[in-house]
């Protein structure tokens, strides 16, 4: 084993470590009378034992079962509040809810802590501390719409906003009108334009993939000052990522994320040549865990490599979810220097779903 | 494993983004086509113009000549496939092993293809009536003593491609010697025969620019449609919904075509059955000009026994048997679906599976690992049953008895008819029907297609539109 091999083996048990030690602190918060929320704590009483004692590590949250999505469709939104955040000013952010109710999680500091931790990763040499942001895509009840501006205040940005209502563009496609919809992307890049050419700090950007790609037939990047794009909110190929580098950016910095209001946000791994432009996530450990298992026996974490549908567990004071199925399909990816845990690669709509979901609409 | 590349603007392009195509017997994955996003598909679209501009530089007469030219070497030469070279033989192979169509019906399409391209100046005459081509080229000029004067509608004609048969491809062709620049989505089983033509283009001298080929999804294929001034979509019914009330786009839907006997020659039937054998089965079926029903005033059932014992002969063979009339299906679950839509049909009353009698076992079965569909033949009592009307990928006809006298007013689309009377009233009456596209009087069987026609629409007319034009005289 190379020094190099070794010192990563070392990482891999050191985070492993970190997040067993954080899963105990978080299960014992959540399922604690004073400190819980009323969710948990009346479902500590359907259970054969007391989760405090009986989950030590991460694994062991696999006793808990799997958790249900319908579990956060509807209400009282207010069971999910953990009594150990009494008082504190509590936000909703929501899911889904193209049809039907959305799925709400409730957040507290949640949405800044993950933003910040977020921020680290970004090189400043693009993303200019100082200098402000154009967020270009879905606000409304989602939690980008305030993350993105602490992202930028945390870095003593201002936030400009153009918002898009994806609901909207879901609701169009599926009534057969793909032109209106091309209108009212048209009419989201023409605000966004409008932003970019009044105010000249302007340097840092979020959008989804496919605003990105709408923004750039329009204008240059460069031409307009922005050095750093911060996308994210829908499915990225591989090769939107390679298109997006060699023929959109005009040499701005591309992160990419993968995320949600579930869970947090998913950074990529910086990009090198042998990765071949593959969109390859990790998730911000201890906060959140993403995993790859089987489709058919969701227990089974598959082996590096191989093609699962991604679990997700998000594991802050604000929100326990554990081992939540997502509606995305990945390839398990293994640990590397930079994050000693794992990671998943392409992730793309699960083709379980293809007939439901509409996916990258915006 | 094979690759095929996107051509932007003529230059080759391997994607990250891959669409695995399997070889319909062995299933295994035969190609590797590259698939186009959408947000490159209209970045390469922005500018138009310029590839247009290259076309423009030359005469029709000189593109007249480039489609000679690329009828032999589509036909007989070594052309590349992204970056390996495909012989003609290959290029046979190729197509039968992803669609399934054996071989002597690809080098029947293969033919046809060429003969498009070998006959353009013909082809060109028809379409647009004759014109000068330097008339073309000026974009004014007389026709007859009276000035005229046409324009292009269009930068660029993107066209969404089938996978049923290669001869399908010379729609489209007659667009490159009319200087209109291709935008080209092959069908995801068939990218075979637009690539190879638009080799052969290049090699006789074509500007490649004028060309890209994007393999991609129904979203790369809406935002062709959207992005080029004029379109060509085929697919069926569920597939063309979104683009028929679009003027900009010419469909190519199911075809309902169809054999009319009428009462004056329906007594002589016999002698008229060869022709509606060819039209039901030539080319295993798969075409829209082939027949999907026959109408006739008498003798419904016995014209379906006939039929039925005809083409109960035609039986699966291997994909190189010269005597193959049959194509297996490349996706085995596509033919099960079928047979059961038949099924559920016959199990409405007033209808029957003719051929069941004369074939033996099942309509759908399976043969040297794949699956095909026999030749199935429907006697309909009337035109309300669910099966009188219904067109399917393999040699499928209805027999229905229609009454003379109301033949057109139930007749619906139909892309060809073939009408065999010597009735000047009921011929006048299909003349009149706005719902025949192509109108074949007497003994030819749908299938016979001459390309000097318009075909459902006239390309020409869907690329050009003509200006009032005058010129003042000494001027």
């Amino acid at each position: 084993m190379s020094t190099a091999e070794a010192t990563l083996e070392t990482n891999i048990k050191q985070s492993r470590a970190t997040l067993d030690t954080w899963v105990r602190e978080v299960v014992q918060w959540h399922f604690t009378s004073e400190t819980g929320c009323t969710f948990w704590l009346d479902y500590a009483q359907t259970l054969s034992f007391d989760p405090r004692k009986a989950i030590e590590t991460y694994e062991d949250l696999s006793k808990l079962g799997p958790f249900q999505d319908e579990w956060l469709r509807g209400g009282p939104v207010r069971r999910w509040v953990p009594k150990g955040y009494a008082g504190r000013p509590v936000y909703t952010f929501e899911t889904g809810g193209s049809t039907g109710v959305p799925k709400s999680r409730i957040n507290i500091e949640d949405f800044r802590l993950d933003y910040e931790a977020f921020s680290a990763t970004l090189p400043d040499e693009f993303f200019p501390k100082g200098t402000d942001w154009l967020s270009l895509g879905p606000t409304g009840p989602r939690r980008l719409r305030l993350a993105v501006e602490h992202l930028a205040q945390y870095r003593s940005g201002i936030c400009f906003m153009v918002d898009l209502d994806p609901r909207w563009v879901i609701k169009l496609l599926k009534m057969g009108q793909p032109k209106m919809a091309e209108q009212y992307k048209q009419h989201v890049i023409e605000q966004g334009l409008t932003l970019l050419r009044a105010h000249d700090n302007i340097r840092c950007l979020f959008t989804t993939p496919k605003l990105l790609e709408a923004l750039c037939e329009k204008v240059s990047l460069k031409k307009l000052g922005i050095t750093g794009v911060f996308c994210g909110g829908t499915e990225m190929t591989q090769q939107f990522h390679r298109f997006a580098v060699e023929e959109l950016l005009d040499g701005a910095y591309f992160a990419a994320t993968y995320g949600n209001t579930l869970m947090g946000l998913a950074v990529h791994k910086p990009r090198i040549p042998e990765d071949n432009y593959a969109i390859i996530y990790y998730p911000p450990l201890p906060r959140a865990m993403i995993e790859v298992v089987d489709p058919d026996n969701p227990d089974r974490v598959v082996d590096y490599g191989e093609t699962g549908r991604v679990r997700l567990t998000t594991l802050t004071k604000e929100f326990f979810m554990p081992r939540f199925l997502e509606r995305d399909a990945a390839e398990r990816e293994p640990p590397c220097e930079l994050y000693p845990w794992d990671g998943v690669r392409n992730v793309r709509p699960f083709a379980g779903f293809q007939n439901t979901v509409v996916e990258g609409v915006y | 494993m094979i690759k095929i590349p996107l051509l932007r603007r003529g230059e080759p392009y391997t994607s990250l983004d891959v669409a695995l195509i399997p070889h319909h017997q062995t299933r295994e994955m035969f190609v590797e086509v590259s698939q186009a996003n959408a947000g490159l598909i209209r970045r390469d679209l922005r500018d138009q113009a310029m590839a247009r501009g290259k076309l423009a530089r030359f005469s029709t007469t000189e593109l007249v000549a480039m489609c000679r030219h690329a009828a032999d070497h589509f036909l007989n030469d070594t052309l590349l496939l992204g970056a390996e070279p495909q012989t003609a033989e290959d290029y046979v192979k190729h197509v039968s092993a992803t669609t399934g169509l054996p071989l002597v019906m690809v080098r029947k399409n293969m033919q046809k293809i060429r003969s498009m391209l070998a006959e353009m100046g013909d082809v060109l005459n028809g379409l647009t009536r004759n014109i000068d081509s330097e008339v073309l080229d000026r974009g004014f000029g007389e026709v007859e003593g009276h000035a005229v004067s046409f324009f292009p509608c269009a930068e660029s004609l993107g066209v969404v491609l089938p996978n049923n048969s290669p001869g399908v491809h010379s729609l489209w062709i007659p667009a490159f010697p009319l200087k209109i620049p291709l935008v080209l989505k092959p069908g995801s089983a068939e990218p075979w025969t637009p690539y190879r033509i638009v080799q052969a283009l290049i090699k006789a001298g074509a500007p490649r620019e004028a060309f890209c080929f994007y393999p991609a999804d129904h979203a790369g294929a809406g935002e062709i449609l959207r992005s080029c001034g004029r379109g060509m979509m085929f697919g069926d019914a569920s597939a063309i919904g979104a683009w028929e009330s679009d003027s900009r786009v010419e469909i190519h839907g199911p075809g309902y075509s169809k054999v009319i006997l009428g009462e004056d020659c329906v007594d002589e039937w016999e002698k008229y059955l060869d022709v509606m054998v060819a039209s039901i089965a030539e080319n295993g079926g798969r075409s829209c000009v082939n027949a999907s029903s026959v109408w006739t005033p008498a003798h419904a059932e016995e014209i379906s026994e006939a039929l039925a014992e005809r083409l109960a002969r035609i039986i699966p063979r291997a994909a190189d048997d010269e005597a193959a009339q049959l194509a297996p299906f490349a996706n085995p679950e596509v033919a099960s679906r079928i047979s059961q839509i038949i099924d559920q049909g016959l199990a409405e009353p007033g209808a029957r599976d003719v051929t069941a009698a004369h074939r033996k076992g099942e309509r759908l079965v399976s043969w040297n690992g794949c699956s095909y569909l026999l030749p199935t033949i429907v006697h309909c009592e009337n035109l309300a049953h669910p099966l009188a009307n219904k067109e399917f990928l393999f040699p499928f006809s209805s027999v229905v008895n229609v009454p003379q006298r109301q033949l057109t007013e139930t007749l619906g689309p139909s892309l060809v008819v073939t009408a065999i009377t010597r009735d000047p009233e009921l011929v006048q009456r299909l003349v009149s029907s706005p719902n025949v596209d192509r109108l074949n009087v007497g003994p030819v069987p749908t299938n016979q297609v001459s390309w000097d026609q318009p075909h459902e629409g006239n390309l020409f007319e869907h690329l050009y539109a003509r200006r009032a034009f005058q010129r003042a005289v000494s001027f």
